[in-house]
């Protein structure tokens, strides 16, 4: 039976148990609900949830237990030079797993009987031609050992599948009998099953943490690999990033670094004063209508995918600022630079420091304004000298999340950036972050084992922990300064 | 001294009233405006920059709902398409694309003599040039699937070559012509006659919606087919997965969550996860999706569970505050009446958060429908010309998503496929306003003041 199959009958059995529970529920009352400790339905889905629970864990403990034990024992019988060391042995197991599914369709196909593919000896049959015959593809003859482990993998495979219908078939309908035998009067089963659903709950407010567990255990394994294979010293502090998939590169993250933060710098310049003024303008000036319309038109631009900021990036800022600034003042002529990537990265980020810039301008205490206004004090005297020092804990950390933002930002760089790393001074070169190199080392034909492909996982790993950094330390600050005025 | 001290001020000092502004007062009236306008210009310049950005991607991108196509009759001889002449379609099949190409340019020349359109300095391979390079595979298709049509003339309207496209739409000229290795100007001067004749015409480009994506060489005949399959793919399944998981993950932590070192952490981690930039977790679907759970490269299985990670944090966020909107009266109110707590919960409080949650939700979506920075490191960016079959199995085959479309087509050399880029993000666009507009009426139609 197929794992579909399998989910539908268990689907199937856990809806009779469902009815039956709660039919033999009410009938042990003789229909009167009232005598029993939870409403019907109760019993119903306790019914359902012995069903399922038991089957289902057993089913997806199968899924996983099998090929484990499957590949262990095939390897076992195979030669010892075809399983020499760990990559020569997931070669050979690959080419076992590929014959024994080409079989498995020659015979969906119908080109070939059971019984024949069980008895199939090489040489007297070319199987890559009988596999080719159904769409199955080999890149070379099968080998007599080969050819056998996969008749063993197939045998073995069939058994499991059979095992595994049996026992969870067997485990259902025992949870059915257990679920529809529990429902008596006295049994508590609403208070089962919230405890079912509680686990629930609790499972799913879990694969946050376990989210945060899954990068940074991914992030950290394919960085100490990366590590043993290229000295930490050169990755950090070697001052030049050449790749070469042929060995020999160098893989110095400062020019990256240098790239990412110069570029953050300037989008900072941009989003900084024209975030903050337009929230100031918005929170102190503005009246409500004004307001009502200005708003959302600004945060219409936090809606927009960054790839459509990088398209603007590449088609239009960049070749704008090469033909007006930088091949007149001679500065360089290429269209992705720094600048570029920089100036649509700060737009990006403008409604990002208005609209947080605008709640902490809000939350500072009408009181304040107000005597300072009393004082005789000019509107723009009080934003300056009262408000924004009020407020500034909270601005600083909106501009260090919308920092930690740009740091991350991977679209606009990639399309708007350019690719070589370097390091200058020039803010109309082109140069490269640490996001543009992660996708550039990580698409097209990798090679896990290469350092220049894991290098991308400890450029990760720096990117992780860096913006985290900002970002706990900007909630620390606004925290601190939110319980100044509660 | 006192006199002079009296004395002196008194003189210099000007006569102050409250009805003309003293010099100090003017000065900081001016700061006052000065300040005031910072403000409007802040304003103006991220609108204007939002004009820009928008104005620029429509006046690019809207060419590419239009096509130019080249109608004329063209006959499908035996001799050439069935040499064999018994219509088997297995000897249909091995004519190929070259054998229809001739067809067609040769029709395509005759019907030109036919018309006594000419023009001087363009051979017949040149004419022939004008078609496109993916009408001889539309054609054989045609045939293939109605065997009867060979050995009649059929009125075909078949795509013209990017080139022709583009000179109709104005994007080639006789000056970029001269430079041009695909196109010349003679050939252009012909195109300008076969436009008078009728024999070129531009309408709407439905292949935009319906084509998969076309190699470097065909830019008139890669649509965005394989990419909306893709994105629709993946939106279902970050729907089916996200949205109860954050729903529940919310309730727990609204509602039962104890205040331990656990739940604590759990904050945490949700708070920081919204702020993880997203190709982090492009690395983690690579890491584990991929490499440790041996999921397929490029499917859309893998790209909606990395977006559904980080689709996450937002959905819970946005259902904790309308969860948190609901006055606790009412659960005090339930919890009087003798309903357990978990009944409280599905029965009174959840109802009356679904509005919150479904708006969102939907804005999570938009967000979502966006990201295109993880699914290049899963492999989304692959070269996919075929359609991923109907689910459950379509979930494992290669696809690509709208978003990163987007970026494959920005990356190509031809400026044609710039047009259709900025085509494609019309199209995103146009999705994620419907979505916020959806999202916007819910919250106007259910918004609920207690």
């Amino acid at each position: 039976m197929s794992v579909l199959m399998l989910l539908a009958a268990i689907a199937v059995l856990a809806i009779a148990a469902f009815f039956l529970a709660r039919q033999r529920a009410l009938a042990s009352t003789q229909g009167n609900p009232r005598l029993l400790h939870s409403l019907p339905g109760y019993y119903g889905w306790y019914g359902a949830i012995s069903v399922l629970a038991p089957a289902l864990a057993a089913l997806i403990l199968w899924l996983i237990v099998q090929p484990m034990v499957l590949e262990a024992r095939i390897s076992a019988t195979l030669p010892a030079d075809l399983v020499a060391d760990a990559t020569t042995a997931e070669l050979t197991m690959a080419d076992v797993r590929r014959v024994a599914g080409g079989l498995d369709t020659a015979i969906a196909s119908g080109a070939i009987s059971e019984t024949d593919a069980q008895a199939l000896v090489t040489g007297a049959t070319d199987i890559r031609a009988l596999l080719a015959q159904s769409g199955v593809a080999l890149a070379a003859e099968v080998s007599p050992e080969v050819l056998t482990a996969a008749q063993d993998y197939r045998t073995q495979a069939h058994w499991g599948a059979a095992g595994r219908t049996a026992l969870i078939l067997v485990l259902a309908v025992l949870g059915l009998f257990w679920g529809v035998t529990r429902a008596q009067p006295e049994f508590r089963a609403r208070n089962q099953v919230e405890r079912v659903i509680l686990a629930l709950l609790i499972a799913a407010s879990s694969i946050a943490v376990l989210t945060t567990v899954g990068i940074v255990w991914s992030m950290v394994s394919e960085t100490f690999d990366f590590f043993s294979k290229y000295p930490y010293q050169d990755f950090f502090f070697s001052l030049t990033w050449s790749p070469n998939f042929r060995g020999g590169s160098d893989l110095g993250i400062i020019p990256l670094i240098w790239g990412t933060l110069y570029i953050t710098l300037i989008s900072m310049l941009v989003a900084v004063p024209i975030g903050l003024f337009a929230a100031i303008y918005l929170a102190e000036y503005a009246s409500r209508r004004v307001r009502n319309w200005v708003k959302p038109l600004i945060e219409v631009i936090a809606g927009i995918p960054t790839v459509v900021f990088g398209i603007f990036a590449l088609v239009t800022v960049g070749p704008a600022l090469r033909d007006w600034f930088a091949e007149p003042m001679g500065l360089g002529n290429s269209g992705s630079s720094v600048m570029t990537a920089g100036i649509v990265i700060g737009i990006l980020n403008i409604p990002f420091i208005s609209s947080l810039s605008d709640d902490i301008i809000n939350a500072v205490p009408q009181t304040l304004r107000d005597g300072s206004l009393g004082l005789g004090a000019t509107k723009s005297e009080t934003v300056r000298q009262v408000i924004l020092p009020a407020a500034l804990p909270g601005i600083v950390g909106a501009i260090l999340m919308a920092a930690s933002r740009a740091i991350g930002e991977t679209m606009i760089v990639v399309l708007g950036a350019g690719a070589a790393a370097k390091l200058s001074l020039n803010p109309f070169d082109a140069m490269t972050t640490m996001t543009v190199k992660i996708v550039g080392q990580l698409t097209g034909d990798t090679d896990f084992a290469s350092p220049e492909t894991l290098v991308a996982f400890a450029l990760g790993m720096t990117l992780f922990v860096i913006t985290l950094g900002l970002n706990i330390f900007a909630l620390w600050i606004v925290r601190k300064y939110r319980e100044q005025y509660e | 001294m006192t006199d002079i001290s009296a004395a002196g001020p008194a003189r210099h000092r000007p006569r102050q009233s409250i009805l003309t502004a003293s010099a100090n007062m003017k000065r900081r009236n001016a700061a006052e405006v000065r300040f005031k306008l910072y403000g409007l210009i802040a304003i103006s310049l991220s609108l204007a920059m939002l004009a820009t950005m928008l104005f620029t991607i429509f006046r690019d991108g809207v060419s590419s709902f239009r096509q130019a196509t080249l109608s004329f009759p063209v006959e499908l001889s035996a001799e050439t398409l069935d040499p064999t002449g018994n219509r088997n379609p297995e000897d249909l099949r091995k004519v190929t694309t070259v054998g229809y190409q001739k067809v067609l340019s040769q029709a395509f020349v005759a019907e030109l003599q036919a018309r006594g359109i000419t023009q001087d300095g363009v051979s017949d391979k040149q004419i022939g040039d004008l078609i496109s390079r993916d009408a001889a595979g539309t054609l054989r298709a045609q045939v293939l699937a109605n065997p009867d049509l060979i050995g009649t003339t059929i009125d075909a309207t078949i795509l013209a070559a990017g080139r022709v496209d583009g000179f109709l739409k104005g994007r080639v000229t006789f000056e970029t012509a001269e430079r041009d290795n695909q196109i010349n100007p003679d050939q252009l001067r012909l195109v300008e006659q076969l436009r008078d004749a009728g024999i070129v015409q531009s309408s709407f480009n439905w292949g935009f919606f319906t084509n998969p994506d076309a190699s470097d060489q065909r830019p008139e005949a890669a649509g965005l087919g394989v990419a909306l399959l893709g994105s629709a793919y993946m939106m279902l399944m970050v729907l089916v997965m996200c949205v109860p998981v954050g729903v529940a993950a919310s309730i727990y932590l609204e509602e039962f969550a104890p205040k331990n070192r656990w739940t604590d952490a759990i904050e945490v981690n949700i708070s920081n996860l919204a702020a993880v930039p997203s190709i982090v977790f492009g690395i983690l679907g690579l890491a584990i999706f991929i490499n440790f759970a041996g999921m397929p490269q490029s499917s859309t299985l893998v790209g909606a569970l990395v977006i559904s990670l980080m689709t996450l944090p937002t959905i819970i966020i946005a259902t904790r505050a309308s969860i948190r909107a609901v006055p606790p009266s009412i659960r005090d109110a339930a919890l009087g009446v003798g309903a357990s707590k978990m009944q409280t919960v599905f029965h009174h409080v959840l109802p009356l958060a679904m509005p919150g949650i479904l708006t969102g939700t939907i804005l999570g979506l938009a967000t979502a429908l966006g990201e295109t920075a993880p699914l290049l490191l899963i492999g989304m960016v692959a070269f996919v010309d075929n359609y991923p079959s109907a689910p459950p199995e379509g979930f494992l085959d290669p696809a690509t998503a709208l978003p990163v479309q987007v970026f494959s087509w920005a990356s190509r050399a031809d400026p044609a496929f710039i047009e259709r880029s900025n085509g494609a993000i019309i199209v995103l666009l146009v999705f994620l306003v419907i979505m916020n507009v959806a999202a916007i009426l819910l919250r106007r139609r259910f918004e609920r003041r207690w």
